[in-house]
């Protein structure tokens, strides 16, 4: 959630603005950067420069071009016209190898981790330390060790990419990115799946590194965060720069409204809940995790229609295999789930479909979309053998085309034209097309686990909204997402999981913040 | 003890075949020897033709041609060696023609991102073409490359005389195999290797050249692959054939699945399969069966995959195999 008027207005802290006495040294210089994939243009005539030990945010809607922009200072794309001048050096930046000699390190919004290796394979990857030409792997383990006891990120160095949930990984992503010592860092939404007292902890970090020297790009559409830790804020929108403010000379209100460009309501209005029959029922749900372990364990939870019930937890007490398990991913251990009185314990994911749940998985890349498809493709990845998308064997392409236009219209989501593959797409738009699909076929039960990853405040809005109406057309709402502020203020009814199971249950009415963040914690 | 407990199946399998060769060995010395010997001769060429389509599959570069890659350097190892009477010189030249054909094969695909089926196609019909060519009947070696004893080493029972004891191709083998499967997994070349061949772009934003590494792996790829033809026209027998890889190249891709894309254990899959062909031709010989040939012909592939199937369970190839790499794309 962005900033509710309720968070502790972090900007109010005056020390880390005190850097902003700028040497004057210019660590990162951009004059009139232009790119366009096609008939996109990503970014027009942008100019920015970053100080040497300052925090620059970089804010704007989805799709406005920031990644594409940071790509670009990483040598990842290079620019159609424009130069990057790091430290006073105006030669083009060759590849990331380049950049990386030159002293920039990055964190990439799609995670770049090799996912059949371990966390410290990963993190010694292209500077590996050898002895005896050996890998020194005990070395990266330590290495890993000791990151996470400084940055207070904790990850299991041995564990392999793919088995960690998205939250873990993005910790791993951003240790990556502070394991090489830079002079410059780009971090393109870090805090997207971390947990408030995680994100925190990074805020400290990037503190502490700026008041070392090292200058630090910060892409985040938190807007709390932004006034936390910046010292300076762009606000593109559509490829542009539109506007450079000092965080200190302004507040969420009005950066929401340079990035959108109006009015953003920052609070969900809903009306009373009117809920019906039980349309979900979990009973004493066993489910193990990836290492065979049971994470879900003894949950029992109903969803009525016409209600947004929200479970909160630290991230990693069960949540990813409790939604898994109920969308069929993940054949529970014991238990029993029913839907509107079915049981679907044992479905596969489609049969959870067809009995009627939509499903915002947390992992949009692995498990939301097929990065080579369309997006009119993408949009009904869950129902392309169903009428009217295809007759029989058949495929009704104009069906899909104009299904797919009119979500992209409905959903706002920005992009070339719906017959553009889905890895084309920037990451908040990715998740705008997940949501759309699974929002669209009127689904009897939606599941959404962190439904606004990534998405911006102006889009956070829209999204809350179409949660709060389908609750309203009577659609029974299972929310699970690490930002207790968006589980406060979207659920009726909140469940607090820890250790797999449900510890407390109360109206959301009721609800405490702190006493919500004393029994995540297991406090009990 | 991790270790052991990820590779528990694998483990047992290698275990239980060891043993059960040694019984073999106390049954019967003599055939025991004989046919072991028959498996690693069969196996030699396999097994480094295995270890090219590994060195280009983890790096992410199909090599289909394989097949090619080895007539080539049977052919000109062979052409070479008659010409010039130095065995040596032909081993030389039969690996250079082979990392030769690995670099066509690596700057079409890599660099041109030509499609690496059709390149792999490509190479084996030039291959085809050029060795019947130039073919010229009649010539032969006086004779094969050298035995070697390995002091120590060859006087262990069973295994020394199979292993420890035979031509300079198949001893280097073994080494190129253990040098190959330690550097795929102990070494930063291997790291690297591994991380090109799976998800390029997060090694690319390593600071890893991913367009290096393919172009380099997979042409040192073909010199593995003409040292395997060198050893089908120089050690196992002093002559050149048309189309004398007679499928070893295909063979070996299969060899190289069965093994999960690693050196040792495509090492154990060739040899198992070079050891159920060696038991297919005594069925034959010896008649103590009454079954149709074909099914006997059958038997080392079924056995293999049965084997292997129930020992390795669930593989999967590196995910960028097959896969151009773009800058700019998917990161
Ligand atoms: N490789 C590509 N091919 C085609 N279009 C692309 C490509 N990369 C980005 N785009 C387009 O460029 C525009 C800007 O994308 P970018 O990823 O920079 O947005 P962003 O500001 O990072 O958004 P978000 O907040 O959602 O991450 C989008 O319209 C996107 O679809
Ligand atoms: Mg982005």
């Amino acid at each position: 959630m962005t900033a509710s008027p309720s968070t502790p207005a972090y900007g109010e802290e005056t020390g880390a603005k005190d850097r902003r006495a700028a040497t004057g040294d210019r660590l990162l210089d951009i004059v009139g950067l232009s790119k366009s994939f096609g008939t996109v243009r990503a970014n027009r005539d942008i100019s920015l420069h970053v100080e040497r030990g300052e925090i620059v945010a970089l804010l704007g809607e989805n799709g406005a071009g920031k990644s594409t922009l940071v790509k670009q200072i990483f040598g990842l794309q290079a620019p159609d016209e424009g130069t990057i001048a790091i430290k006073g050096d105006a030669a083009p930046i060759k590849d990331p190898k380049d950049a990386i000699r030159r002293g920039i390190g990055m964190e990439h919004q799609h995670f770049q981790l090799v996912p059949v290796m371990t966390v410290a394979e990963n993190m010694i990857l292209g500077h590996e330390t050898t002895k005896h030409g050996q890998l020194d792997l005990e070395g990266a383990r330590q290495l890993v060790r000791e990151l996470s006891e400084k940055h207070g990120l904790a990850v299991d160095p041995d564990a392999e990419i793919e088995d960690l949930p998205v939250g873990t990984q993005q910790r791993v992503e951003i240790l990556k990115a502070l394991s090489r010592k830079v002079d410059l860092l780009i971090l393109d939404e870090p805090t997207a799946v971390l947990t408030p007292q995680e994100t925190d902890e990074l805020l400290e970090v990037m503190k502490e590194l700026a008041a070392g020297g090292t200058s630090i790009v910060f892409i985040t559409h938190k807007l709390r965060e932004v006034l936390a830790v910046a010292d300076r804020v762009y606000v593109l929108r559509q490829g542009s720069v539109v506007g450079e403010v000092a965080a200190a000379d302004t507040d969420a209100r009005g950066l929401a409204t340079m990035m959108v460009g109006r009015e953003v309501v920052l609070r969900v209005d809903k009306d009373e809940p009117k809920p019906g029959a039980d349309v979900l029922r979990v009973a004493d749900l066993v489910v193990l995790d990836d290492r065979a372990l049971p994470a879900v364990d003894g949950f029992t939870l109903t969803v009525r229609a016409g209600e947004i019930v929200g479970v909160a937890g630290v991230e990693g007490n069960g949540q990813r295999e409790l939604v898994e398990a109920i969308a069929g991913m993940r054949p529970p251990k014991g238990g029993l789930i029913t839907l509107l009185g079915e049981d679907i314990t044992k479905a596969n994911p489609h049969q959870t479909h067809v009995a009627g749940i939509g499903h915002i998985p947390e992992d949009r890349e692995r498990h939301g979309l097929v990065g080579s498809y369309s997006l009119a493709d993408n949009m009904v990845l869950n129902r392309f053998d169903e009428k009217p998308f295809a007759n029989g064997f058949v495929r009704n392409f104009e069906a899909v085309r104009e299904n797919g236009e009119a979500l992209f219209k409905e959903f706002d989501v920005r992009a070339a034209s719906v017959m553009a593959p889905a890895a084309s797409l920037s990451g908040g738009n990715k998740q705008k097309v997940v949501v759309a699909r699974e929002m669209s076929f009127g689904p009897k039960l939606l599941m959404a686990a962190q439904p606004t990853r990534g998405v911006d405040v102006g889009s956070i809005e829209f999204i809350h909204r179409r949660i709060v109406a389908a609750r309203d057309e009577g659609a029974a709402v299972l929310l699970v997402s690490a930002e207790l502020d968006e589980v406060l203020s979207l659920s009726d009814r909140i469940a607090v999981i820890h250790g797999g199971k449900v510890v407390a249950e109360m109206p959301a009415a009721d609800a405490d913040r702190t006493e919500i963040g004393r029994l995540m914690a297991g406090d009990h | 003890m991790a270790w052991f407990s990820r590779n528990r199946s694998v483990t047992l399998t290698a275990v239980a075949i060891i043993v059960a060769a040694y019984v073999f060995y106390a049954i019967n010395q003599r055939v025991a020897v004989s046919m072991i010997d028959f498996a690693w001769s069969f196996a030699v060429p396999l097994v480094l033709a295995a270890c090219v389509g590994v060195m280009g599959e983890r790096s992410g570069v199909i090599n289909i041609g394989i097949e090619g890659q080895m007539l080539v350097g049977a052919f000109s190892g062979f052409f070479t060696a008659a010409a010039t009477q130095s065995l040596w010189a032909g081993v030389i030249a039969g690996v250079l023609s082979g990392m030769l054909m690995g670099a066509f094969l690596a700057w079409t695909t890599v660099k041109w991102q030509m499609d690496q089926i059709i390149a792999g196609v490509v190479i084996n019909i030039i291959a085809t073409g050029l060795t019947s060519f130039y073919y010229k009947s009649g010539q032969s070696l006086t004779h094969v490359m050298p035995n070697i004893d390995i002091p120590l080493l060859s006087k262990i029972p069973l295994i020394g005389p199979v292993f420890f004891e035979g031509g300079p191709i198949a001893l280097t083998t073994l080494v190129i195999v253990a040098i190959l499967h330690f550097a795929l997994f102990r070494t930063r070349w291997g790291l690297r290797t591994r991380a090109v061949g799976e998800y390029p772009s997060a090694a690319d934003t390593a600071g890893i050249n991913v367009i290096a590494m393919r172009l380099l792996n997979v042409t040192i790829a073909g010199g593995l692959a003409g040292l395997a033809g060198a050893y089908l026209s120089m050690e196992a027998t002093p002559t050149f054939e048309r189309g004398m890889t007679a499928g070893r190249g295909f063979l070996a891709l299969a060899i190289m699945i069965f093994g999960a894309w690693r050196p040792l254990r495509a090492f154990a899959a060739a040899l198992f399969f070079g050891f159920t062909s060696a038991l297919a031709s005594q069925l034959q010989a010896s008649n103590i069966v009454s079954l149709p040939q074909q099914f006997i012909n059958l038997l080392p592939y079924v056995l293999t995959l049965v084997v292997l199937a129930a020992a390795a369970g669930r593989v999967r190839p590196p995910a960028a195999a097959g896969q151009p790499f773009v800058k700019g794309e998917g990161s």
